[in-house]
Order: structure tokens, then sequence, then C-alpha cells
């Protein structure tokens, strides 16, 4: 479960102060499937960040099922991102010197797990996502598609329990979009705590919840069901 | 991480830029390979100077005319108030109790002529126990005769190289040669002797010692040839010869008493300081090397910072990327280290082959000392990039800034 009480993220930017988040009050239930939305700059991605352990908040507080995240030291913070959260990034990262396979196992280089277990988890990983056949593949090799289908491959290797994605089909086309949406949905259904960035409606129907961000403030909450476009929905919120 | 996946990691990520790589590499084996050929030369030289003065013998002390505090260097003929005289000589041999046997020794260039055919030559004007205590053996004929130090006598012995030259195809035995004006006769010849002290006593001429000094008009000798008796130490020696020589020059210490170990005593001092000099200059090169290596493994952070911003992401500590880092400019600078020492190795041996007097092979602590110092270089030259990688923050690192 991920509790979020009053987050500020803050930078200083040519003197001035940027507040990307603005005192984000929050609940995701463990097992829940939640779409962040909201225009440019509105501190989306930042909150995912945040979320991900790969940002501190500048104030407040972030418990993971329980665990005050905000103070831990960077050696724990690397823990949590190794064993608790998967990543998936609009833009792949992956290694293009690494096949498909080596790029899976990489994360599991740093939690010291043996070469043979790494690569039994790795290969099936790759098969669960349907690119079994490409392990053996550089990314220079596979298409938008397949590398993502890799990425997500990677992201849920180490078993974790949160899958933060930040829009996660952002670079691809239709088909492989779908593709890959229907993947997150797949994981959801077996247990994980999904949380997605986007700026497409369509993606975000498939969550359960749409959370709408606006100048660093979560501004409306609601069904994924009754999201009809962004600007309607935001026609809708707050100020 | 498990160091034999970060090795893996670091090989692969060397391998992706093989040329990059390879210059760098390069950069560190020369380096290493000058550093090792410079200390097996100065090794080859310290070796080859060593057996030259070594062959003095342990037993024998030369005694020089005038102080090494007058010149600064070993004194030669003419810096005494006092010569030294075969009078001297012939008073340490037997007033010194320790003392087996002598040799007055003067030396001097003069033009041999025979027959119409002349070269230079270096004249030792010695006498017969010259033989025994330099192990000069007689190839024909007799050596010098062994009558009275101060009479001299018209007789002369050639090195092993001047038969050839002066009496090609003939007996040299019996013939007259002319050394300086004077008429003398060849009474023997040496056996090949090579050299000793950069003086090739085959190309010498050999005449009693107060023949020389007629030719070369002098009275004083170059040195005295003093050999101890059998389980004598030179240093027990010093004292007495001191004693009886004072005597002689008026209560004056104009005289230098040299010995084998004195000799290599200084030596090693002189070729301590030129090894260290060799290898001082040859390091430059490898710290050059070191500034390459800091060089790629900055640039290498920079291409890369996207994948430290993943390693990151996906779990890797501070300490992991730091390791890293530092282990491929530590391979890095190895790799270079191990090509180096190969380098430096087949150079030694090409300039042993080329120079067979100062022949050598890299010591095993010089091996041993280019690939640590090779391995220093790359751990030095790793850090600051290294420490740059790890302090990249996630999030900035993955979207490609360092800050």
């Amino acid at each position: 479960m991920i509790e979020l009480v009053g987050i500020r993220r803050s930078y200083a930017l040519g003197g001035e102060t940027i507040h990307a988040l603005d005192g984000i009050d929050e609940r995701i239930e463990s097992g829940e499937h939640v779409a962040v939305m909201g225009p440019s700059g509105s501190g989306k991605s930042t909150l995912l960040n945040v979320i991900g352990c790969l940002d501190r908040p500048t104030a407040g507080s972030y418990r993971l099922d329980g665990r005050e995240v905000a103070g831990l030291s960077d050696a724990e913070l690397a823990r949590i991102r190794r064993r608790e959260i998967g990543h998936v990034f609009q833009a792949f990262h992956l290694v293009p010197r690494m096949s498909a396979l080596e790029n899976v196992e990489l994360g599991m280089l740093f939690d010291s797990i043996p070469p043979r277990q790494r690569r039994e988890r790795a290969l099936a990983a790759l098969a669960s996502v349907g690119m079994g056949p490409r392990a053996g593949h550089r990314p220079g090799e596979l298409s938008g598609g397949e590398r993502q289908r890799a990425a997500i491959a990677r992201a849920v290797v180490t078993r974790p329990r949160v899958l933060l994605a930040d829009e996660p089909t952002g670079n691809l086309d239709q088909t492989s979009g779908r593709a890959v949406l229907e993947l997150l949905d797949g994981l959801h259904a077996a247990g994980f705590t999904v949380v997605i960035v986007t700026h497409d409606p369509g993606v975000a129907r498939r969550a359960q919840r749409v959370l709408l961000m606006r100048n660093g403030r979560i501004v409306r909450r609601m069904p994924a069901s009754e999201l009809r476009t962004l600007d309607e929905a935001l026609a809708g919120a707050a100020p | 991480m498990r160091w034999s996946d970060a090795l893996a990691l670091a090989v692969r990520a060397l391998s992706a830029h093989r040329r990059r790589t390879l210059l760098s590499l390069l950069g560190v084996s020369i380096g290493v390979a000058a550093v090792l050929v410079m200390t097996t030369l100065a090794a080859g030289a310290r070796r080859y100077v060593a057996d030259q003065f070594r062959t003095i013998g342990a037993d024998v002390i030369a005694v020089v005319p005038g102080r090494v505090e007058t010149s600064g260097t070993i004194p030669g003929v003419g810096s005494a108030p006092n010569d030294l005289t075969i009078a001297d000589a012939r008073a340490l041999v037997r007033g010194v109790d320790c003392i087996a046997r002598g040799t007055p020794l003067l030396i001097g260039n003069e033009a041999l002529e025979c027959g119409g055919r002349r070269r230079d030559v270096l004249v030792l004007g010695t006498s017969a126990e010259m033989l025994q205590l330099r192990g000069m053996r007689v190839a024909t004929g007799r050596f010098l005769p062994e009558s009275g130090w101060e009479r001299g006598s018209a007789v002369i012995v050639l090195g092993s190289k001047l038969p050839p030259e002066l009496f090609p195809g003939e007996d040299p035995l019996g013939r007259t040669v002319r050394l300086g004006g004077w008429r003398l006769r060849v009474i023997g010849t040496l056996a090949p002797r090579g050299t000793h002290l950069g003086v090739d006593l085959d190309e010498c001429a050999l005449i009693p010692v107060a023949t020389a000094q007629a030719i070369f008009d002098t009275r004083t000798l170059f040195r005295v040839m003093l050999e101890l008796r059998p389980g004598v130490r030179a240093r027990a020696a010093l004292d007495p010869i001191r004693a009886v020589l004072r005597e002689r020059h008026g209560g004056e210490e104009d005289f230098t008493l040299i010995t084998q170990d004195a000799i290599l005593r200084s030596l090693d001092k002189i070729l301590d300081m030129l090894s260290l000099a060799l290898t001082a200059i040859a390091s430059v090169s490898l710290v050059v090397a070191g500034f390459g290596v800091a060089n790629v493994m900055l640039v290498a952070v920079s291409e890369r910072t996207r994948e430290i911003g993943l390693c990151k992401a996906l779990g890797a500590t501070d300490a992991d990327v730091l390791a890293q880092f530092l282990l491929e400019a530590s391979l890095l600078c190895l790799w270079g280290g191990l090509l180096g020492v190969g380098i430096g190795w087949s150079a030694t041996a090409a300039l042993s082959a080329a120079y067979p007097v100062l022949a050598a092979e890299p010591a095993p602590w010089a091996v041993g000392a280019a690939l640590a110092v090779s391995l220093g270089t790359g751990i030095v030259a790793g850090t600051m990039p290294a420490r740059r990688a790890m302090r990249l923050e996630p999030v900035t690192a993955l979207a490609g800034r360092r800050t």
C-alpha cells in the first residue's frame, strides 16, 4: 500500500523555486491499477519518481507498505528499488550493448542472485511477455514494441509488488501499444499494483482509478470508466 | 553485486569500445614497457660495471697518488705533493706483513712501430708480479723479467691482438719494436684477456716499470697494486699501508687507498641515482597514460549517464556504481600493464641480443611493480570519474543530465 501525505518536491531553477509537487495526499491500495493524467508539467512523472524512490520529496511523508520511505538512506532506497518496485520507461532504457536476456538479468546482478537462477528467471520473464525467441537479440535488433516488452520483463523479473510505468506506450505504434497495455493488464490481474502515467485517455481507461494533476497537485480523482477526455475531466476538477 | 558479475560487466563495457580501449591500453602499456626497459637496462648496466670492478678482486688494494678530497674524483698522476714511487711500492711489499705481493703500475699511450707498421698502444709499465696479480696468461715466450723493479730492460710483452697486426704471419718473439724512440725486444705474447674497466688488455703492451718511467720521463707511478695474503680482509690492511706511506711522505697522507668494496659502494650510489632518474623519466609516460585513462573514463561516464541512471533505478547502490567504474579503469590499466610487460620483455630481449654486455631480464620484482603501478594508475585515474558516476541522481541520470 502506498500512502502519500503532504508530499512536496521543489527545485531551484535559475534563482526561482519550482514546485513540481505541491502537497500530494494520496493512498493507493495494494493490487490497485491507477492512471495518473494531467497536462505537461503538471507533476505526473515527478510523482511517479517519488513513488518509485528515484527522487526524494522535499517535504511530506511517504509510506510504502507501512514503512516510512522519505527518510531512508540511499542504500535502503536502492534496496527498495531492487526488490519492491519495477519501472517501465517511455524510452525503454535498455542497454544497447546487451542482449534482451542480459538486459532482463541486469537488475538481478545488483541483488547478487546466482547466474543460473538469474538466467532461468530472466528467460521465464521474457517468455511471459512473448519475447522468448528474441532473448538473444540486442535492442537495436528489436522493434519498439519488443523493446518495451523486454523492459517490462526486466521490471517484473525481480517480482516487485509495485509496477510503475511512465508513458509506456508513448513511443509505440497503436498495435504495439495495445500489446504492451494488455501485458500490463495481465500483470495487474496477477496481483501487481500498477501505476501508469499517461496522456492518453484510452490508456487511462484501462485502469480502475484516474488521478488528474495540475500544477503539482491532484485536482480530481475519478473512476476510470467515467473518463472521456483530459480537458473535460480537468474542466470538472477543482480550481 | 558479486565481483564476478562486476568483472564481466566491466569487460563487456570495455569491449563495446574496442578502439578507444585499445588506444588507452596502448598508452599504459608504453608507459609500463618504458619503465620496465629502463629499470632492466639500469640493472644490466649496474651488473656490467659492478662485474668490471669486481675483477679487481676483493683481496686487492690499489694505492693511488693524491687525495680524493683534493680533486673530488679518484686522483691521478701529478695531483699529490709527493710522487708515488717504485721505492714506495717496494717499501709497502716489504714493510706490511699482510701483503702477499705487489706491483708498481705506470700507464701511458705511445706509438708502437715495427717494419713500417705503426699503431698507438696503451703501455703498462709494471713488473713480473702483474702476471699473477691480474690473472694474465702467457701465450708464447715469457713474461716480464723478475729482476729488480728499479732496473729497466729493453723488453716488451705484447697483448694478444698486437702480434697479428704488427707481425702478420710471423713469429714476433725476438723481434725488435720501437716504442717512443726506444728499441725493445719482444720476449712474449699474452693469451686473450678481454676488456677490464674499459681497457682492452689484448691491445696493451707491457714493459718493465723502470723502462716506462724512462720512456714517459716521470718518476711517479699511476698506482701500486697490492694483493693481500689469504684470509686478510682489505679493511685490516689499510692502516698498516697508510702508516708506511705516511712515514715515507713526511707525515702527509697524499695518497688514496682504493678497495673493491669502496668502489662498489660508491658505484652503487651512482647507479642507484641513475636507475632512479631513468625510472622517473620513464614514469612520466605512465603518468600521461593515467591522464588518458581518466579522460576515457570521464567520457564513459558522460556517455553512459542514462545507463547509470537505469542501474540505479534497478537497485544499484552508489557503491555498486563506484566499484563498476573503478573496476573498468583498473582493468584497462591492468591489461595495459600486462601488454606493457610483454612489450618490455620483448624490447629487453632485443636489446640484450644487440648489446650482450648489458644483457638482463626484467626482474620479477620489476614485473610485479610494473603491474602494481599500472593497477594503481587505474585506481587513481578511475577514482574521479567513478565518484562522478556514483553521485549522479537516478532521475537526472535517466534523463541524460548530470546535474
